[in-house]
């Protein structure tokens, strides 16, 4: 299969460089969608920046997206990803940033991981907050500040984080064991 | 297929109390619709005119499980939703029966995951099993009227040895013919 180079024509690529100095990125391009990949510790500021900057003006967060890349085919900065999915609607543009983690402890149960968490973007776009409880609950990676991170789609003592690939699809006994109701209960 | 079929005018009917009630029994049987995903719009479909629900006394969807007499339960179950399905179920009165729609709400369908319970019947018991992806209407309505022809035979399920109340079990085979498809459009 042949890879033709990404494309890094765009604009807020060179914004975010220039005006940022201090941090490191490193960005690429698929198909015309640009992601900026940011250290977690600066993520905050970046997104901060890109929503306030008038040459970014990324004022709509379309989205927030967990990836395990566990058994990926290609290797990858770190297992887990956040990717975030941003919308100028002014310039109607679209934009991706993503942070890379790497757990540091196992990752099979609930167990809360220090080297998963990443600052929340709620008080930017207030709309982050259930899409982050999405991905708290789904992968298990907690975000700061973040008002009220509780599980949103399983319940409240769900014993593991289920789309991390290392959780088995057909789940560990949650869906056999409950309680059988029979016709004399009722 | 009512009562006064058999009466003749003026004159007087003498029956038992048993067959009068069954039939008044089988002639009334408020559905609860549970339909959580694409099962519970063919279900809307069988209540609707076309396919009239009404015709078997059935069309009375309510939406307080005290005041049905049926749960038909139409989609996938959730981990998270059983527990809603069997308070509900717990809430309807007796006598009591429960279709379970579609391949999803008996077996789990093509969703083998964490998140879905691989057929309602492990923990609720199902009277009507009416299978299909989604069952056609006509198969609901079969479903329904294999309810009924149980209580006109035999009034409300007896009770086993060990005081529970058996489950009907009975599987709703196909009632129709696949056609060449698409169907031609036109009136009737
Ligand atoms: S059986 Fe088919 S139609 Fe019914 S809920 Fe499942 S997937 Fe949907």
């Amino acid at each position: 299969m042949t890879q033709s180079k990404p494309n890094l024509e765009h604009p807020t690529f060179k914004i975010v460089k220039d005006s940022l100095p201090a941090s490191r990125f490193r960005a690429t391009e698929f198909r015309g969608q640009s992601t900026l990949i940011v250290e977690p510790a600066d993520l905050h500021r970046v997104m901060s920046f890109l929503k306030s900057d008038p040459r970014c003006a990324y004022d709509f967060l379309s989205d927030v997206i967990g990836v395990d890349y566990l058994g990926y085919p290609a290797p990858m900065p770190g297992r887990f990803a956040v990717i975030y999915n941003l919308v100028s609607s002014s310039r109607d543009d679209r934009f991706f940033v993503k942070v890379f983690l790497d757990p540091s402890k196992p990752t099979e149960g609930t167990e809360q991981d220090p080297a998963l968490v990443i600052d929340s973007v709620t008080d930017l776009w207030p709309g982050a907050e259930w899409t982050e409880r999405e991905v708290f609950d789904m992968f298990g990676i907690r975000f700061n500040n973040h008002p009220d991170l509780r599980r949103i789609l399983t319940w409240e003592s769900f014993p593991a984080h289920p789309l991390r690939k290392d959780y088995p699809v057909r789940g560990r006994g949650e869906r056999e064991h409950y309680r059988i109701v029979d016709r004399t209960s009722s | 297929m009512g009562i006064e079929a058999a009466l003749p005018t003026d004159a007087i009917l003498t029956t038992q109390l048993k067959r009068v009630i069954n039939w008044a029994r089988r002639s009334s049987i408020w559905p609860m619709p549970f339909a959580t995903a694409c099962c519970g719009i063919e279900l809307m479909a069988t209540a609707c005119s076309r396919y009239d629900l009404a015709r078997f006394g059935a069309e009375v969807m309510r939406f307080s499980p005290r005041q049905s007499d049926l749960l038909i339960v139409a989609g996938r179950i959730s981990v998270k939703m059983m527990p809603v399905l069997q308070r509900i179920y717990e809430q309807m009165t007796e006598p009591k029966w429960v279709i379970s729609m579609g391949a999803c709400a008996s077996t789990g369908g093509v969703f083998d995951t964490y998140a879905v319970v691989q057929g309602c019947d492990q923990y609720i018991p199902v009277d009507v099993y009416v299978p299909g992806c989604p069952p056609r209407p006509e198969m609901l309505i079969e479903g329904i009227m294999a309810i009924q022809r149980h209580i006109d035979n035999e009034g409300i399920p007896p009770k086993g040895p060990n005081g529970k109340r058996i489950p009907l079990n009975i599987a709703v085979q196909p009632t129709h013919v696949v056609r060449p498809q698409p169907l031609p459009i036109g009136l009737r």
